[in-house]
């Protein structure tokens, strides 16, 4: 630690922050525009200035920028210097030169960090007398919105999207006062980040589209921590609650997950919950045929009365539900009649992905630790599309090499501009292998594009290149040798060499390629970093609880009485020739929160409550687990779903069930029966968490209209809605205090009305919170971790004659089959495409946009033709259309469609 | 007027430009050159233009826009047939750049940052042209004029039909 | 008096071609260099006591030195030929007129600091530069003074001459860098300095024309040879430009350490008759006002500052007595404000808020208060304040116009209008 002096005091500092870093750190409330902690600093606003002086005996001092001053010990400063805060004031009196005067309109008041600083400087007074500049605003499509007249050029958008992000529309034109921050022309953000705009701008200029049309300042929002339920990655979100209506998502902190951001899908995609498509009363099946209402009390009879009819009982549990209600209904069902409901293909991937993340042979990284790796190989994956995050991660590995160099020529790491001039166009080698495109192409140092077969054969030549005991690949052509060998002694050389693989690969060989790859490193007794990503927010937890066949195949493969699917689309999963006859014979109890195909199938339908009105546990690819806690507390029938399966359960008689009244009972159940699962009840405090007796307020302390909210219906002062399975109180009555890291239901400190009061949550700028990071790693390596290198390695792919081997290339927007629920981000689905090789189109004279034919687990199926250069010959991708990934890849035949087809 | 929204680059001045980009260092490095190749046979950069050169350099429109925006001689709306450059800095003030200002406003009926109405000439202000001991100065397309006076000004505008 | 760096001007003012330039002499330089060691050529110019004449005055033999032995590779030498410092025309003329002189210092400079690469950044308005430069490289590439193994030295060396956007800012070394990479030319943060970390993250010195210029003649004729040509410490002589209502504007190569009465008077003979000189701007615009009682100073870098202005780029302009100070910081604060590059707060919004006080005082439409605001801007937009030198070298006229022409502006805020109001609109 370094000491500093600040105005006379002594504070202290890790020796290699800046000047503002360990001011904001020490809790000085020292005002900046331009730094932020993930983008470093480059010294353009000017508004952290400070008094710096050279020694003792020095009274004048030279003014610094903080930001841009790396600490040194016994150094000494002041932020008190009235030279230094008449500075202070004068940059933000420039600042509001043209500034609009309009907080009370604009959605950023209340939360605005142009705001805080201006209160902090104590600019009030307006001397400047002659006329602002305006700007025209940009349509930048459904997620944010544009008011370039609040800019305050500070540059931290494009920093952000272009330079952190790897954006390329949105950037800075014109100069002087006139700097311009947009898009070329109107349209659509193109980055799949486009929505930590809202967050990063610090001011109104980008804000959340989506939340103004159902608006409502900070102030009046309750708050509840949250998972991202719209991929495997596991973000850790505050969803923001009022009048029974989630208003918006934004981030939340973990230094160890997703720091500051999130992607557009997890941002935006929550619009389901408030969707029409929302199932919201219980559901039977009448003599009509027709489904109707029920009451809640008549739905339990009735599906107790099924559970007591006797025969087979199967269980299918979803990926996207909690582990609590995975856990419950393999509990009601038996483990032998409990099955995990995923396709026959992704549950060989999952399984894989357990078996090797479970044996302790590698390190699984956080993606604070992926951004730390310096050489990675993506393996067959397409991480921007499956997992945003970690791709946003990839894109900060590179960089590593660009640090080591700063470090050797004494440039701080913070120091953005600098570190970024030294590097030039250097990176850290990072090599991409997969059969299309992806996002992170535009800083690989090789791209290998291949079919998938080809790619896993590269993988395993990589393993066998690093450790000669591992698996030989014969006949590798020389290309593939070379790059093997390269991949090989770039992954050797690394201090933290990483593999990224995932279930979006589509071919559990690519799984064994990059385990193998990890084992290898390991034989050579490097410490390998191995992230395999998983497509849904809880399928390594469902994957960890389940073993055996598992696939929702599997679970039909014998006839069924009664059949309790939850939260989970079958269609979505298997071909409807698998399904139907199944369905058929048994009967079918769907508990969902939303409306499906198999919705419509069931006898019964039980509204599930979805992470806005339940809390839960979830498993990320990490194999972290983390707890979502409930925002909205408005009485309605959903309940969480493990709830429906436990009256059911009491009413048929099943002892086990009358132990559940928390989730914390179940999760403790679960605990005991999985060693894997043991730390789990320690992700996160207990429902029955209370400091002094005391919940946790989740109404910020100003909120208002409590009593006006439901005015429209009833004038007479509603009782607030009651908590009993939370830690959090609904209202803003409870206890103020130092909160548990993982209960934070927003961040609020004096002064810092923004995003940016995050730092004084934090155990240091940018690093752990106060407390540690939320959520518990379950699996961990293990020095007696024995994994047996895989053997099987395919052939090389080889085209045949008017067949195509198809691939589905997955898309952040839509595959999700949540967030595809989602208004904004249904605007910003691609159509479903066929993706071919150019050469291959003019062999069959398929153009742009034709629509094609082909046939898929014995449906068939039309598509439009779209030409991507890069897909190896004889490959096909199919995009846009998740519900029938399950049956791909798969070799098809195209044809023209049948006269009529659309 | 010239507006060249509607063509597409002539396939010469595409060869010329991708060449460019080939042969730099890194091809961004190559986009101001390549913007005034396009300037020079239109006149100006239309958006169309813009996004031809951005994808032939390998830069997207935002990028490219983002640069081209930033500097005084890349026009980015038509100009007319000839463009004006007349100094406005400091020598050129004290030695009554103002008068021949008044001048071209009179005669052209254009201040600073139009185009006359027939299309052939557009008068812009320029930062010190560098010809201080001839002030005022000013530049009518690649030519350069000093020691401006009515008489001398009336008769370089008349050169130029 | 010697006068190297003009030695070679033709009546005509037509440069010389390869063979003239030659047969005057040329190229022996490069000869000689090419016997040299590197280091050798590096520290002859550090012993001469060569000073940048781009405005900074920074010893050139320690620019070169900073580059690191080991330093990766390619390297870069890039030539500041974007003059575009209000009031200055000085590497026009060498660009113009002795385009081979400039040819042939890069690549002894390049040889120096053992770049591969040269670029010469030029303001886009110099066609004339441009073309004389294209044509001298090609004949220079033709005889094989550029290119791969030069003369048999093993020495290879690229040259490029790149024409501008049209940006003052680019006229600042690390913008210049990041221009002729294509991207926005903002001014760069430092460290990493250019010498470590320029073009495209590798070792870049950046030098003026006029600075470069010198380099030749140093190797040629040495060191003490050239601190013997100037009248001050530093070596050298000096491009001084006179502008303004002066008998014989232009530019005069004259020794570095000339007083400013003897560029006035004598050189560029007084003002033009019915004007009287008040004040002069040394070295362009983002220099402070030198006034009458202080034209006795030497133009050298040391001495010009102890009358509270620099050397600039020694291209003076004189300010008459018909022309209204106020109107011509007016003027020059327009041209800071419209130039900032938009980077840094203070000079982005603080520099069109004094242009508009200006104007409005100029208008007539002044406010007690509007003096004290400038002056707080004079403070907060100088050096440490600011984000590069622009914004500061914009406070150089207006500091000293507030201390110097304080009268004036009281007159204007106090009787609301312009008293030279008449002589504003026209030619006079
Ligand atoms: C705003 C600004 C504009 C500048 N413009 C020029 C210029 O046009 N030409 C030049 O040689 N130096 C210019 N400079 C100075 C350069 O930054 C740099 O100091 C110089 O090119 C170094 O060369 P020298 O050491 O040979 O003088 C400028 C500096 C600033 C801050
Ligand atoms: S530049 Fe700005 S934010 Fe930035 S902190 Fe420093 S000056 Fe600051
Ligand atoms: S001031 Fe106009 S040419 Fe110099």
């Amino acid at each position: 630690m370094t000491h500093f002096l600040v105005d006379g005091k002594t504070y202290t500092a890790k020796p290699d922050d800046n000047v503002l870093q360990a001011c904001i750190g020490a809790g000085l409330d020292l005002p900046y525009f331009c730094w932020h902690p993930a983008l470093g600093s480059v010294g353009a606003c000017r508004q952290c200035a400070v008094k710096q002086y050279a020694g003792a005996d020095d009274a004048t001092g030279t003014m610094v920028m903080a930001c841009m001053t790396p600490l040194a010990e016994g150094a000494r400063f002041s932020l008190a210097d009235p030279q230094a805060v008449s500075f202070r004031a004068s940059v933000i009196e420039w600042l509001m030169i043209n500034h609009p005067h309009d907080c009370p309109v604009c959605e950023e008041g209340g939360e605005c960090h142009l705001q805080d600083m201006t209160m902090m400087t104590g600019h009030a007074y307006r001397r400047y007398r002659f006329s602002k500049r305006t700007h025209r605003n940009q349509n930048l499509g459904p997620f944010i919105k544009h008011e370039m007249n609040r800019c305050i050029a500070c540059y931290r958008c494009t920093r952000f999207y272009r330079d952190y992000a790897g954006g390329r529309d949105l950037d800075v034109f014109a100069a002087h006062d006139h700097v311009y921050f947009g898009r070329h022309a109107d349209g659509a953000l193109e980055s799949e980040f486009a929505g930590n705009l809202a967050e990063i701008c610090p001011t109104g200029v980008f804000t959340d589209k989506t939340f103004s049309a159902r608006f409502a300042r900070k102030w009046d929002m309750r708050g509840a921590p949250s998972i991202c339920v719209h991929c495997g990655v596991g973000c850790n979100t505050t969803v923001n609650e009022r009048a029974g209506e989630v208003r918006r998502i934004v981030n939340r902190y973990n230094g160890s997950v997703n720091g500051y951001f999130l992607c557009d899908r997890g941002r935006f995609g929550h619009g389901f919950v408030g969707a029409p498509s929302r199932i919201r009363t219980p559901l039977a099946r009448g003599a009509d045929g027709k489904p109707a209402a029920l009451s809640s009390k008549d739905a339990i009879a009735s599906f107790a009365a099924m559970l007591r009819a006797g025969g087979r009982i199967i269980g299918i549990g979803s990926p996207r539900a909690s582990l609590e209600s995975n856990f419950s209904l393999r509990v009601l069902v038996g483990q032998g009649n409990f099955y995990a409901g995923v396709s026959a293909g992704e549950a060989a991937s999952l399984r894989l992905i357990a078996q090797v993340q479970s044996s302790g042979a590698a390190r699984i990284p956080s993606l604070r630790e992926v951004e730390r790796a310096d050489a990675a190989l993506v393996l067959g994956s397409d991480v921007p599309n499956a997992a945003p995050l970690a791709a946003l991660a990839l894109r900060q590995m590179v960089r590593a090499t660009g640090f080591a160099l700063a470090e050797k020529a004494k440039i701080p790491h913070w120091q953005d501009a600098g570190v970024r001039t030294l590097a030039g166009p250097l990176r850290s080698p990072l090599f991409i292998a997969s059969p299309a495109a992806t996002r992170l192409d535009d800083i690989a140092h090789t791209v290998y594009r291949a079919a998938p077969a080809d790619i896993v054969r590269l993988g395993f030549a990589v393993a066998a290149r690093i450790d000669f005991s591992a698996p030989a690949v014969a006949d590798l052509s020389s290309g593939d040798a070379a790059l093997a060998q390269k991949i090989a002694d770039a992954l050797l050389a690394a201090e933290n060499p990483l593999i990224v693989s995932g279930v979006e690969a589509s071919d559990p060989s690519v799984i064994e390629a990059a385990a193998n790859i990890a084992l290898a490193l390991r034989a050579r007794q490097k410490n390998p970093a191995l992230l395999l990503n998983v497509p849904e927010c809880n399928s390594l937890g469902l994957a960890l609880m389940t073993d055996g066949p598992s696939d929702v195949e599997a679970a039909f493969a014998t006839p069924a009485a009664l059949a309790i699917v939850l939260e989970n689309d079958l269609f979505r999963r298997a071909g409807g020739e698998a399904l139907d006859p199944a369905l058929k014979t048994a009967r079918l109890v769907v508990l969902d929160h939303s409306q499906s195909e198999m919705s419509l199938r069931a006898d019964l339908v039980l509204p599930a409550a979805s992470f806005a009105e339940s809390g839960g546990t979830l498993v990320s690819s990490e194999g972290r687990a983390q707890r979502f806690y409930q925002p909205i507390f408005a009485e309605s029938e959903m309940r969480a779903a493990w709830r429906w399966l436990g009256e059911a359960g009491v009413a048929a008689g099943r002892a086990a069930c009358e132990t559940w009244n928390t989730e914390d009972d179940i999760l403790a159940a679960l605990a005991k029966t999985f060693p894997v699962f043991a730390a789990a009840p320690r992700a996160a405090p207990a429902e029955n968490f209370r400091v002094a007796g005391c919940k946790i307020p989740s109404e910020p302390h100003r909120f208002s209209g409590r009593t006006a909210m439901d005015a429209a219906r009833n004038v007479r002062e509603p009782k607030p809605p009651v908590s009993a399975d939370s830690p959090f109180s609904t209202t803003m009555e409870g206890f103020y205090g130092k909160i548990p890291p993982a209960l934070l239901p927003y961040t609020w400190a004096p002064a810092w009305n923004s995003v940016q009061a995050i730092s004084k949550f934090q155990s240091e700028i940018g690093g752990e919170l106060l407390g540690g990071d939320p959520g518990i790693r379950l699996l961990e390596t293990r020095a007696d971790a024995t994994l047996p290198y895989y053997t099987f390695i395919p052939n090389p792919f080889a085209p045949r004659e008017k067949m195509w081997w198809a691939v589905f290339l997955p898309r952040v927007f839509g595959d999700d089959e949540q967030s595809a629920l989602a208004a904004p981000i249904r605007a910003r689905m691609a159509p479903p495409a066929l993706a071919l090789n150019d050469q291959d189109a003019a062999m069959i004279g398929a153009i742009p946009q034709q629509i094609l034919a082909f046939e898929i687990g014995g449906a068939r199926k039309n598509l439009a033709v779209e030409i991507r250069p890069e897909l190896p010959r004889g490959v096909v991708g199919i995009s846009g259309v998740p519900a029938i990934a399950h049956a791909l890849p798969a070799w098809i035949s195209i044809t023209r469609p049948e006269p009529g087809a659309t | 007027m010239l507006t060249a929204e509607a063509e597409p680059l002539d396939a010469a001045l595409r060869a010329q430009i991708a060449d460019l980009a080939q042969h730099a260092e890194f091809s961004r490095a190559a986009c101001t050159d390549a913007l005034k190749l396009v300037q020079k046979r239109y006149g100006y950069v239309s958006d169309r233009h813009l996004d031809e050169v951005a994808a032939l350099i390998g830069m997207t429109p935002a990028e490219l826009d983002g640069v081209a925006t930033f500097y005084n001689l890349i026009f980015r709306r038509p100009v007319g047939r000839h463009v004006i450059l007349l100094c406005d800095s400091n020598v050129c003030w004290v030695m009554g750049e103002a008068g021949a200002r008044a001048q071209i406003r009179e005669r052209l009926g254009i201040l600073p940052g139009e185009t006359t109405a027939d299309g052939r000439f557009t008068l812009l202000p320029i930062v010190c042209l560098g010809h201080c001991d001839h002030a005022p100065a000013m530049m009518v397309d690649d030519d350069q004029y000093g020691d401006l006076n009515p008489e001398r000004l009336e008769a370089i505008l008349d050169r130029y039909a | 008096m010697e006068k190297p760096l003009t030695a070679m001007l033709q009546p005509d003012g037509q440069p010389l071609d390869m063979a003239g330039y030659e047969r005057a002499g040329g190229y022996q330089a490069l000869r000689k260099a090419l016997t040299m060691q590197p280091e050798a050529i590096t520290a002859e110019v550090k012993r001469s006591k060569l000073r940048g004449r781009g405005g900074g005055g920074f010893s050139t033999g320690r620019k070169w030195e900073a580059v690191p032995h080991d330093a990766p590779r390619p390297r870069y030498l890039v030539v500041n030929a974007d003059e575009m410092e209000p009031g200055s025309f000085k590497d026009r003329l060498l660009l113009e007129q002795t385009p081979h002189q400039m040819i042939e210092s890069v690549i002894i400079s390049a040889f120096a600091i053992q770049a591969e690469i040269a670029y010469i950044f030029v303001r886009a308005e110099y066609v004339r530069s441009l073309s004389a430069l294209a044509r001298a490289l090609a004949e220079a590439q033709a005889r094989g003074y550029v290119g791969a193994d030069i003369l048999g030295s093993g020495f290879a060396l690229t040259i490029h001459v790149h024409a501008s956007g049209g940006r003052y800012i680019c006229g600042e070394s690390s913008a210049l860098l990041t221009a002729l990479e294509g991207r926005r030319p903002l001014p760069r943060s430092r460290p990493p300095r250019s010498a470590q970390s320029g073009l495209w993250g590798k070792p870049s010195v950046v030098n003026n024309v006029e600075t470069l210029c010198c380099v030749p003649h140093i190797v040629e004729r040495g060191a003490d040879w050239f601190l013997g040509l100037s009248r001050c410490a530093d070596g050298g002589t000096k491009l001084f430009g006179m502008s303004g209502r002066v008998k014989r504007p232009g530019l005069y190569e004259l020794p570095l350490g000339t007083p400013l009465i003897e560029i006035l008077e004598e050189h560029a003979a007084g003002m033009q008759d019915g004007y009287q000189c008040r004040a002069v701007l040394p070295g362009g615009a983002s220099t402070a006002f030198v006034m009458r009682e202080d034209f006795y100073v030497a133009m050298d870098y040391d001495a010009v500052k102890t009358v509270g202005s620099g050397l600039g780029t020694g291209n003076v302009m004189a300010l008459d007595d018909r022309r209204c100070p106020i109107g011509l910081l007016r003027n020059l604060e327009h041209f800071f404000a419209q130039e900032s590059c938009g980077w840094c707060t203070p000079c982005r919004d603080g520099l069109p808020w004094v242009e508009r006080i200006l104007a409005a005082i100029e208008a007539g439409e002044g406010e007690p208060e509007d003096i004290e605001t400038l002056a707080r801007h004079v403070d907060f937009l100088g050096p440490d304040f600011t984000f590069c030198d622009l914004a500061p070298g914009a406070m150089q006229p207006l500091g000293s116009g507030l201390k110097y022409f304080r009268a004036e502006f009281e007159q204007h805020v106090n009787e609301k209008r312009c008293p030279w109001h008449e002589s504003a609109g026209g030619w006079a």
